[in-house]
């Protein structure tokens, strides 16, 4: 239903908006030739969706290859990048969520809460820049490039990775860990903790037993919908870094108007996202006992 | 209070000083609090809201919020100074020495852990290991009557129902055998017959286990049925102890008389006269008593109250009390009783409300509920209609069908001659302003964004059409009928107490001059001593203007102090309806029986406990025949498993739904004793 | 009278007041707060009053390029020759124009919407709210560079486009916030004396929900100010030769890798970081107090 509604939503937008107001009538005339935007919207939309299903994208305008050569290895590239970042940022911020939640007012708590905070609001340009500065430039530890040397090792690959990936973890970092220490805190002030103390846990059963159980539950959905963001940000991250992925390519799209590959481009985002949450629903259910036998009952 | 300290005490409480501290300012929240709970006994702790006593609790097993502590005095449990114990020593001693049952059984089980292995915990921590822990859990589920434990223990938490859920916690409280029980408000909120079941297996227990125990409760009637001793707490001090026996029956502290005597009971009726009522409003905590903490809500206080601290005085054996005036305690001046000339109930005319085999069908999540299944009944002028029922019986249903809120799937209403209709947006200006509502919540029920003068205003705009000068006026004279002093006009809700609030709310449903008003537990979220107060304003509402009320409540000593006739609901059936002296006194439908008897009284005539087995079903797959033979004490055979009794007239003005004849059950119910024996031969 | 004696007991009559002003006290003590509102108020002065405080034009080209800071220009020039001091003073107006106007009518929209979708369930709210789930499954920024592609870049179709996508976000925490809003009794009370959907929406719900609306508020503007900064590097936010921070990250970056020149990138790293970590500083504090 959503993919749909997605599906209805976005290349009816874009296409009008691309040729409405910039290009001549006699350009827009040809385009809508090229494109059949001249043919009833539903028409169109089932053409455009039916071959995208196909794994049929269409022909770049600006490259003239198909739009699916371009984008398949950008995706590729893409999901590399933000998988370092996931590994890194999941289990980071899942810790420093649980240690402030944990520590409630105290001092780690106020520098995981406030610095937390502060790293997500930066934009990740910003961050990104001043990581460059440190550790590319001043240290010199790490590549100012995300792009590895042609047939470079699976590590050296990773190694080039970093420092974008790291922006992105910045960013993460404080919205994930924010979400974790308020569940935690939820759980340690719930009667069933209070329950788990009284039989005599220590502090250590009870916080793995009882509070991380139910605390983590919230955090996979919201780890799930930071997937949609991860790739926002991917775009101004590939961008600075000049790194060949989807972000770089909706990027040049868009400022080439090269709309049939924004199109896909932003389509496939949307894709993603929607695998994410689908990911995030199931994980939810498969840990949430209501869910679970929800079913059954 | 007691001077011996024996070291067979299960817990020794010493002048117990306990605070919070707010904004950098410390609160006391108990005072000195002193008291014994000996080895066997059950002690009963009772008080309203905000009196302290679940501070205690949480004192006694170290567990105060973060801004809480212990600022003096001392506190034994099996001789042992629990303040004084390091961590390991605590964990061992919670283990062993203390358990805790509190309210709300569903959250104090961990949602996404098994019942079997949250219960194996309890011997886990104690090193016993692997199946010997899943045995003994299996036992410690047997032990507090749990059918079926193999199977319980494999669900989790939300699969099972609030009773027992509460007998899971109470398995696990027991188990380590401990010197100690509390058990802070272990049934509120749980439905009647629930609660009795619980209450029962309670008190089995602690006279099987000798356990000690610490009952804590606001329910005289509970603590009446449970304890051997009550205390009595009062804005943090315990300001009269004695037996339960001579403490009720002979209280010697002003608040506890107060307290006995606003509380409906003995059968007393509106029209016997008004409930006793304790003015005022209990101290905020943190604030300076230099005197007696009640001083300032007693009508017998003298200056000496208020500056001096009353001692602890012995009034009796093991009874004190801490009143300068212990010895007239009971003289305190009873509310002033106006005659209250109640309308007289024609029922020969025509009724002023009557609905007709409503029916309300909820779809929810793939099936239908059946909520209301052919329920009528009809209301006169001047009558209070009550409804009982547990949940799910489908009272709330009932009342907001009548109101409008929502649309009955069948069925028809008929309001002062003319139909109602359905739905609200169908429904005349009269029709709203005739027919309104008292919500349960008040601080629900009331915009926390708007100031008096603006609800009572615009109430009186859209149901009495009023505005300017004349509101004015009328917004005044309705607040003098409710009691509610004219400075208050530009308080918003939360400047007023819960008694206050719901004063306003009676004023905003009666600001159109409704001929009916739905109480829908008009004073369950309400003290006791409150309650009396809002119970005596709705009697003499209905005595000056004649209005009609449809009160819905789950506390019948309430219903029957109100009502003029009674209608018991279960499953969305009309189980029975009559006079309420009828309803109460019997022969009644068995149902209606056992929700009597299943609620503690302090009357003292100890009922024979009707026990029902197992739980109300679920209104989606409610019971063949009978929807109530699945736990009727007194089904008779298959007739009741199969075809579901009519409801017919049993005597004059007496509808009923059992396949019973009324000699029979009269006969029945005459003597409770020979239950089992008497069903057999029928 | 049984009654009387309750009320003429009374109860502190003045404490909204004490209750308003605890609210105000412990906003004044929230320290995180008060660090915000002035990180916040500065840079606010500055877009204000900057052109007064800043010694130089900050669109003045001169001949002293690439300059290190010094004590004629304290954090350098850039590749034109502008004083870099003067641009990072400035550099906030266009953002902070831009920010507050988009959260503004994200806020508006989103808040009738949740509010219409909230209060009346059924159709109406399962197909807006369908709708709202299609937006959110794209990144702000990608909804937004794919729009201005469209639209062209100005102040006012970032404010619209910024402003439009945020509403579905504030849509849905205002439907939350009435879902719970609605099952109170005082909406069935307006219904039983017959008041219409628009009077129960924005005069009975409306003024209870407003804490959690002006701490959606300051975090929205956090967002919209990030979201501004990411569009204008990506060069789809403010144009040139705006003295934007972003826009003099953008221009001047690809200066880093060489080692030098970094203060024409720094400071404006520094400039738009400090006033994104106020703004969210002060949706920190507002809502710690407001959330109880």
């Amino acid at each position: 239903m959503i993919v749909f509604a997605l599906a209805q939503l976005l290349p009816g937008d874009v296409g009008r908006n691309v040729l409405g107001p910039f290009a001549s009538q006699e350009q827009v005339d040809r385009l809508n030739e090229a494109l059949g935007v001249n043919r009833p919207l539903v028409v169109q939309y089932w053409d455009w969706i039916s071959h995208f299903l196909r794994g049929d994208l269409g022909t770049s305008l600006q490259y003239q290859v198909p739009v699916s050569d371009l984008l398949g290895p950008a995706l590729a590239n893409s999901l590399k990048l933000a998988a370092v970042a996931f590994v890194f940022v999941v289990p980071l911020s899942i810790i420093g969520g649980t240690i402030a939640g944990l520590k409630r007012g105290g001092i780690i708590d106020r520098v995981i809460t406030v610095g937390g905070l502060s790293l997500t609001a930066v934009p990740e340009f910003v961050t990104a820049i001043v990581l460059i500065l440190i550790f590319g430039v001043t240290l010199g530890w790490l590549p100012v490039t995300a792009t590895a040397p042609e047939g470079a090792s699976i590590p050296t690959q990773i190694e080039y990775l970093l420092l974008p990936s790291f922006a992105l973890v910045a960013v993460l970092f404080g919205y994930i860990a924010r979400i974790t220490r308020s569940s935690v805190m939820e759980s340690v002030d719930a009667d069933y903790t209070r329950t788990a103390y009284l039989k005599g846990l220590t502090r250590r059963q009870v916080v793995g037993r009882h509070v991380l159980r139910n605390s983590l539950l919230p955090t996979i959905a919201v780890v799930a919908t930071q997937v949609g963001y991860l790739i926002g940000g991917l775009l101004v991250i590939e961008k600075l870094f000049n790194y060949n992925g989807i972000g770089q390519r909706i990027y040049t799209a868009a400022v080439n108007k090269d709309f049939l590959m924004l199109e896909s481009g932003v389509m496939i985002v949307g894709v993603i996202y929607l695998v994410a949450t689908f990911v995030a629903d199931i994980l939810y259910s498969v840990f949430n006992p209501r869910i679970r036998f929800q079913a059954d009952g | 209070m007691t001077d011996v300290v024996t070291a067979d005490a299960a817990l020794e409480i010493d002048a117990l000083d306990v605070v919070y501290r707010v904004r950098g300012r410390d609160r006391q929240v108990l005072r000195g609090l002193t008291l014994n709970v000996e080895r066997g006994e059950a002690y009963g702790l009772v008080g309203e809201s905000g009196c302290g006593k679940s501070t205690a609790a949480l004192a006694i097993i170290q567990y105060l919020p973060r801004n809480g502590f212990v600022r003096s005095g001392a506190i034994r449990i099996d001789g042992r100074d629990v303040l004084a114990l390091s961590g390991s020593e605590l964990r061992r001693h919670r283990a062993t020495a203390v358990s805790m049952v509190y309210q709300n059984p569903g959250a104090a089980l961990n949602p996404s852990v098994r019942i079997g292995s949250q219960v194996a915990e309890v011997f886990k921590v104690l090193g016993v290991t692997g199946s010997d822990a899943d045995d003994r859990s299996r036992a410690a589920l047997e032990t507090v009557q749990i059918a079926d434990p193999g199977s319980v223990m494999k669900r989790y938490p939300h699969q099972l129902s609030g009773g027992m859920q509460q007998r899971v916690i109470i398995a696990m409280a027991l188990a380590t055998d401990p010197a100690l029980l509390i058990l802070d408000e272990p049934t509120t909120g749980l439905d009647a017959t629930v609660e009795a079941e619980v209450l029962d297996l309670v008190a089995g227990l602690q006279s099987e286990l000798k356990t000690s125990v610490l009952f804590i409760s606001h329910n005289l009637g509970i603590i009446q049925k449970m304890c051997d001793r009550v205390g009595v707490l009062y804005a943090g001090r315990l300001v009269e102890e004695g037996d339960t026996e001579s403490l009720l029956n002979d209280p010697r502290h002003p608040y506890t008389v107060g307290l006995l005597r606003c509380v409906p009971r003995g059968g007393v009726r509106k029209d016997h006269g008004r409930l006793d009522t304790i003015p005022g409003f209990m101290p905020n905590v943190g604030d300076d008593l230099p005197g007696c903490v009640f001083a300032s809500r007693c009508t017998l206080a003298e200056d000496r109250c208020r500056t001096e601290e009353p001692d602890a005085h012995v009034v009796g054996l093991a009874h004190l009390s801490r009143c300068h005036f212990h010895d007239r305690a009971q003289t305190l001046p009873r509310e002033f009783s106006a005659d209250l000339v109640l309308p007289d109930v024609d029922r020969s005319g025509a009724p002023l409300l009557r609905f007709d085999d409503l029916g309300k069908v909820f779809a929810q999540g793939g099936h239908d509920v059946h909520a209301l299944v052919g329920v009528s009944a009809a209301i006169w002028p001047g009558e209070t209609l009550g409804l009982v029922g547990e949940s799910g019986s489908g009272k709330t249903t009932l009342a907001r069908t009548l109101l409008g809120i929502i649309a009955p799937t069948s069925g028809a209403v008929m309001f002062d001659g003319r139909d109602l209709a359905g739905t609200l947006g169908k429904r005349s200006a009269s029709d709203l302003r005739e027919l309104q509502i008292v919500f349960q919540n008040p601080d629900s029920a009331l915009n926390r964004r708007h100031q008096v003068r603006r609800i009572l205003r615009r109430a009186l705009r859209k149901l009495a059409g009023l505005t300017g000068k004349q509101a004015d006026a009328r917004m005044l004279e309705l607040m003098h009928s409710v009691r509610l002093s004219e400075r208050y006009v530009s308080a918003r809700p939360s400047q007023l107490s819960g008694g206050l609030k719901q004063r306003l709310a009676i004023a905003r449903a009666f600001a159109g001059d409704p001929k009916l008003v739905v109480c829908d537990e008009p004073t369950s979220a309400l003290d006791v001593s409150v309650q009396a107060a809002i119970l005596n304003l709705l009697v003499e509402l209905q005595a000056e203007k004649r209005v009609s009320y449809l009160f819905i409540s789950h506390d019948l000593g309430v219903v029957r102090y109100v009502s003029d006739r009674i209608a018991v609901l279960y499953l969305g059936r009309l189980m029975e309806l009559g006079p309420s002296e009828t309803i109460y006194d019997g022969p009644h439908h068995p149902y209606t029986e056992a929700l009597l008897s299943a609620v503690p009284t302090i009357d003292g005539e100890a009922r024979e406990r009707i026990k029902l087995d197992g739980d109300i079903p679920s209104a989606s797959n409610p019971p063949t025949g009978c929807v109530f033979h699945t736990r009727c004490p007194r089904r008779i055979g298959a007739i009741c498993d199969d075809v579901e009794p009519p409801l017919i007239d049993v005597e004059e003005n007496h509808l009923m739904r059992c396949h019973i004849p009324l000699d029979q059950l009269r006969a029945l119910q005459s003597d409770r004793t020979s239950l089992k024996s008497t069903i057999t031969t029928t | 009278m049984s009654g009387m004696s309750e009320a003429a007991a009374g109860i502190q009559p003045r404490e909204r007041d004490i209750a308003r002003r605890e609210t105000l006290r412990q906003l004044a003590k929230s320290k995180t707060l008060i660090a915000g509102v002035l990180i916040v108020g500065f840079w606010v002065a500055c877009a204000l009053f900057g052109s007064t405080i800043a010694p130089d034009d900050p669109l003045e080209l001169t001949d002293v390029v690439l300059a290190p800071p010094s004590g004629a220009h304290w954090f350098g020039t850039d590749a034109l020759g502008r004083d870099v001091f003067s641009r990072v003073i400035v550099g906030a107006s266009e953002t902070l124009k831009i920010a507050p106007l988009a959260t503004l009518l994200g806020i508006v929209l989103g808040t009738t919407i949740g509010l219409i979708t909230g209060y009346f369930r059924g159709i109406v709210d399962e197909s807006i709210s369908r709708v709202i789930d299609a937006f959110l499954a794209l990144p702000l920024i990608v909804l937004a560079v794919t729009a201005l592609v469209g639209l062209g870049s100005s102040n006012t179709t970032l404010i619209i486009v910024i402003g439009v996508a945020f509403t579905p976000i504030v849509a849905r925490t205002v439907r939350a916030t009435v879902l719970g809003e609605r099952e109170l009794d005082y909406v069935d009370a307006a219904k039983l004396r017959g008041e219409g959907s628009g009077y129960i929406m924005f005069v009975e719900i409306l003024p209870n929900i407003t804490g959690p609306i002006i701490v959606e508020a300051t975090v929205r503007l956090g967002y919209a100010i990030f979201a501004v900064a990411g569009l204008t590097f990506l060069g789809f936010g403010v144009q040139p030769p705006s003295p934007d921070w972003s826009l003099q990250i953008a221009d001047n970056y690809q200066l880093l890798s060489s080692g030098t020149y970094w203060w024409t990138v720094l400071f404006a790293a520094l400039a738009v970081s400090s006033l994104v970590v106020g703004v969210n500083l002060i949706a920190d504090g507002l809502q710690q107090v407001l959330d109880r």
